[in-house]
């Protein structure tokens, strides 16, 4: 409450008339929110935000403990280093074109189907998005293995004589990572694509253009902001990818976040694997960054969108 | 007009009101009075601060600075739920998840209020608002109308020592928008509580205050009857907001105001000498034929451009000499409009000393 | 002509477009179809469609002890972490919801961060600093781990409740006399609650699965049924697995459709 009071029908010249009180109270009000927002920040930086500073912390330093920049040399001067980073852009690339050539066509159709008949086919996105990687990964091992499905039916059917060699390699982390991450692709794209207006495309045949010339200059150009963000997510999440190429690589394929884990795990060299880890980070960040500063798009809206 | 004030009614008193959004200034040194069981129109167009203000007087903004006052009580730095003031939204903001009693009761389940009363408090709110046996509805199944009413109702059962409304009837259609505008005005004199009313409509405005405190650009313009805000205006905006106007520019100069070279009556003695606009309403303008002219009438020479029949009514569209545009708006009444000049001849408009309103020309 | 699209394509010239969708979503579909289908083989081969049928794989799943103890560790784990992390995701998203706080965009960030940071760096990270304080290999360093995971999905749903909520009413609320938390409670919470709880279930879903982070930080009497697989999955393909796979499969099911359900009540 104030101590200044206005007598009536006078025009009080004093603009700060009560400001300590509000400001006071404007104060408790945010203080008010931040104790909502406290204990999950709180959570986040014990978790994420000080284990990943104190990793990079590490890589900073060498076996002996001193300060060099050993870790991060490391990668351009073993071949191993260099030979994880091709094998992760390669998986990377193949996977994420993958993708976009199963994913572009799927998300069209659902776009231009009735309500309730698309509503029937997300499911089938929806499913095996959330159904456990684990899960899927084993699926793909039944399905491709020497002795598997896909093996044992060419053979009946007369096909092949020797079995194809598709799990325990690099065409079977490809197989098994596209189709895990094809649903992330799938929804922003579909999502982005029913926000299309139709009467777009009407306007478009109407002005004479066919329907392969409508699609070409009109919806696919609309629809590339979606393709761009399942993109980015896809490639992303390909740097990272750590299950699929663990089980199906056979060890033969041994990708970023495989090193990260040898590294640690097995040779115990914190330095090494969190110089990794920083890396990765970086890239991962970069391109986040760099797709928000040429689309503005929130990058985390597939999520939001399943 | 005699207003049965409620003993819980109470007086509003703001002073000094300061609102920044950021670097937006949305109200600037805000001043304001409302009696106790008035009913007070904030008016003006959208992005003038009126629902800010009402926002601010309900305790769901935070001004930076200023002063409200409820009866002495100071209160600008109360929590809502604390200030007792009724509040009905432009939406309604009925509570979905309930039905009509429960909704109204609502209010009363907070203050502890014993079911027996409380069911009791809530009938006799659903008779005031014509909704009696309603209150087993589900919000979803009312009409627009009757959802209206639910949420007056739950405004004022607990008797708040103030309403405020923040266009409540923007969302109706105009024939029930009208029908509520007169309910609403009759309930207002039953309860006499100080109601606070938001809108942009100035006929709805018009039609139910005690007094319009025209709003623009977060000052309040003028604050005055609306008789005395249509006859006397005091700002070109006012003017321009309040029916409809045509602005001449007038020039005071030794003691007389002046169009060009004619010298203008008035019934005012001329203002202070500078640039003024006069604000001819359009059913104060007439036809005069040649000669006619009494001493207090003003005649201006025009050209007409159209003239377009309205059934009770028809519209002149006249030009002056210097291309400024008039209309004439008059009833059709015995040979009124046969005696208009056809598009395209001149004609000579007249206008009583007494209608001549002189505000300051703005920019 | 398509019914609620109405260009003037026929669908007869658009087969070819159904047709790849339909092998697409086959491409998505067939594999869980196929492990389900082969979980009740009766034989140690994968053999597929299966020559006999039996339950076998359900009951060495059920029977051993290993992988019962796995799976109640999953359990205890995912409800701990849906009981954590839905009030504190609730309370987030509340809070930026009024988007008046200076740090809004920052808040947001690091609340999400969790889906951006690669998983392998958090599992890594996890463990090196619960190592320092002991928490590896216990229930709670789990349960903190997966909250921090599941956090984001609860926010984001939560909030996406909120945006489709009027404030007004909480706002109506206040002015008839209901402090903040019982306009909460009495306003805005029953109208948000079929979001709160599709965020649980996500949260349940999240913490259920999570291999990458428990791989790291759990083991011995806390190892999760995930961790447990992977080892399996590591070593040979066990047909129990595929028992285990669709129990998950199935799991996933009930889960979303629940989600789904609350979501149109919503």
């Amino acid at each position: 409450m104030s101590t200044q009071s206005a007598l009536p029908n006078e025009t009080v010249a004093d603009r700060t008339l009560n400001t300590r009180a509000l400001r006071a109270d404007a104060r408790r009000e945010e203080l008010r929110l931040l104790a909502l927002l406290s204990p999950s920040l709180l959570l986040v930086f014990a978790i994420i935000i000080v284990p990943v500073g104190w990793l990079f912390w590490l890589s900073l330093f060498d076996e002996t403990g001193a300060l060099s920049a050993s870790n991060y040399a490391r990668f351009f001067e073993q071949a191993s280093y260099v030979k994880t980073f091709v094998t992760t852009f390669k998986v990377a690339f193949i996977v994420t074109g993958a993708c976009v050539l199963l994913g572009y066509p799927l998300a069209y159709m659902l776009s231009q189907l009735p309500r309730r008949a698309a509503s029937i086919c997300l499911i089938f996105v929806i499913l095996p998005f959330w159904t456990s990687v684990l899960v899927r990964t084993y699926a793909w091992l039944v399905i491709l293995q020497r002795k598997g499905l896909i093996n044992s039916w060419l053979i009946d059917l007369g096909v092949i004589s020797q079995p194809l060699s598709l799990a325990n390699n690099f065409s079977g982390v490809v197989i098994g990572m596209t189709h895990i991450l094809l649903p992330f692709l799938v929804l922003p794209l579909y999502a982005s694509m029913k926000t299309i207006d139709t009467d777009c495309l009407r306007a478009g045949m109407n002005l004479g253009a066919g329907p392969v010339a409508t699609f070409r200059q009109i919806f696919f150009p609309l629809s590339l902001p979606g393709l761009a963000s399942g993109v980015v997510i896809v490639f992303v999440l390909c740097l990272g990818f750590f299950v699929t190429p663990a089980l199906m690589g056979g060890g033969k394929v041994i990708m970023w976040a495989m090193r990260m884990e040898q590294t640690t795990s097995l040779y115990s060299n914190w330095g090494a694997g969190a110089a990794l880890g920083v890396v990765l980070l970086a890239v991962t960040l970069a391109l986040l960054g760099l797709f928000q500063w040429l689309l503005g798009a929130r990058a985390t809206g597939v999520w939001s969108s399943r | 007009m005699i207003l049965s004030i409620a003993p819980s009614a109470l007086p509003i008193s703001m002073r000094a009101i300061e609102k920044r959004f950021g670097s937006v200034h949305v109200l600037r040194d805000l001043n304001l009075d409302v009696e106790a069981g008035e009913f007070l129109t904030l008016l003006g167009p959208s992005g003038s601060g009126k629902t800010t203000l009402l926002m601010i007087l309900a305790g769901f903004t935070r001004a930076n600075a200023g002063s409200i006052k409820v009866g002495g009580d100071e209160i600008i730095a109360t929590p809502p739920h604390r200030r007792n003031i009724g509040m009905v939204f432009q939406n309604y903001a009925l509570f979905p998840h309930m039905n009509v009693s429960h909704n109204i009761a609502f209010a009363l389940k907070q203050r502890g209020v014993a079911a027996k009363e409380t069911a009791e408090r809530v009938e006799k709110a659903l008779e005031m608002v014509k909704l009696a046996g309603l209150g087993e509805r589900r919000v979803d199944q009312l009409s627009g109308g009757q959802r209206q009413r639910v949420a007056l109702a739950r405004a004022i059962v607990f008797e708040p020592r103030i309403v405020l409304m923040d266009e409540p009837l923007s969302a109706l259609d105009k024939g029930l928008r009208e029908h509520m505008q007169i309910e609403l005005r009759a309930l207002h004199r039953r309860l006499g509580m100080t109601t606070v009313y938001v809108t942009h409509d100035q006929r709805e405005a018009i039609t139910m205050s005690d007094r319009i405190a025209v709003m623009n650009a977060g000052r309040i313009e003028q604050l005055d009857r609306p008789e005395t805000l249509y006859s006397a205006p005091k700002t070109q905006f006012v003017a321009g907001f309040i029916g409809e106007s045509n602005f001449v520019p007038v020039e005071s100069r030794d003691g007389s105001v002046w169009y060009e070279d004619r010298k203008i009556r008035t019934a005012a003695p001329a203002p202070a000498a500078g640039r003024y606009l006069m604000v001819v309403r359009p059913e104060t303008l007439r036809l005069v034929e040649n000669g006619e002219a009494a001493d207090n009438v003003n005649v201006l020479s025009a050209t007409v451009g159209d003239i377009i029949y309205q059934g009770d009514s028809f519209v002149c569209y006249a030009s002056l000499r210097d291309g400024r545009q008039l209309t004439l708006r008059d009833y059709c009444r015995g040979d009124v409009l046969a005696k208009m000049p056809a598009p395209g001849q001149p004609i000579n408009l007249g206008l009583d000393a007494k209608d001549t309103i002189l505000v300051a020309a703005e920019g | 002509m398509s019914g609620d699209v109405g260009l003037p394509i026929l669908h007869r010239q658009r087969l070819w477009l159904y047709a790849l969708g339909g092998l697409i979503l086959l491409f998505l579909i067939a594999p869980s179809v196929i492990i389900v289908i082969m979980s009740f083989s009766d034989s140690t081969l994968l053999q597929f469609p299966p020559q006999q049928w039996s339950l076998r794989w359900y009951q060495s799943y059920f029977q051993s002890l290993e992988w019962r103890d796995a799976t109640i560790v999953s359990v205890k784990v995912a409800i701990m972490t849906v009981l954590v992390a839905t009030p504190l995701g609730t309370m987030a998203a509340y809070a930026i919801n009024r988007g008046t706080l200076r740090f809004n965009g920052t808040i947001n960030a690091l609340l999400t961060a969790s889906l951006i940071i690669p998983v392998i760096l958090i599992g890594i990270g996890t463990f090196f600093l619960y190592a320092r304080i002991g928490l590896n290999n216990t229930l709670t360093g789990l349960v903190i781990a997966h909250t921090v995971q599941a956090l984001p999905l609860v926010v984001l749903t939560v909030l996406s409740g909120l945006r489709s909520y009027d404030m007004n009413q909480e706002r109506v609320a206040r002015s008839l006399g209901a402090g903040r938390i019982a306009a909460f409670w009495q306003v805005t919470m029953p109208q948000i609650r079929f979001s709160i709880v599709s965020g649980a279930l996500f949260a349940f879903i999240t913490s259920f699965d999570e291999v990458v982070v428990s791989l790291f930080i759990s083991g011995g009497e806390t190892t999760t049924l995930t961790r447990r697989m992977f080892n399996a999955l590591r070593d040979q393909i066990d047909p129990t697995i595929a028992a285990i796979s669709t129990c998950l499969i199935v799991l996933s099911i009930l889960l979303l459709s629940l989600a789904q359900i609350f979501g149109r009540r919503h």
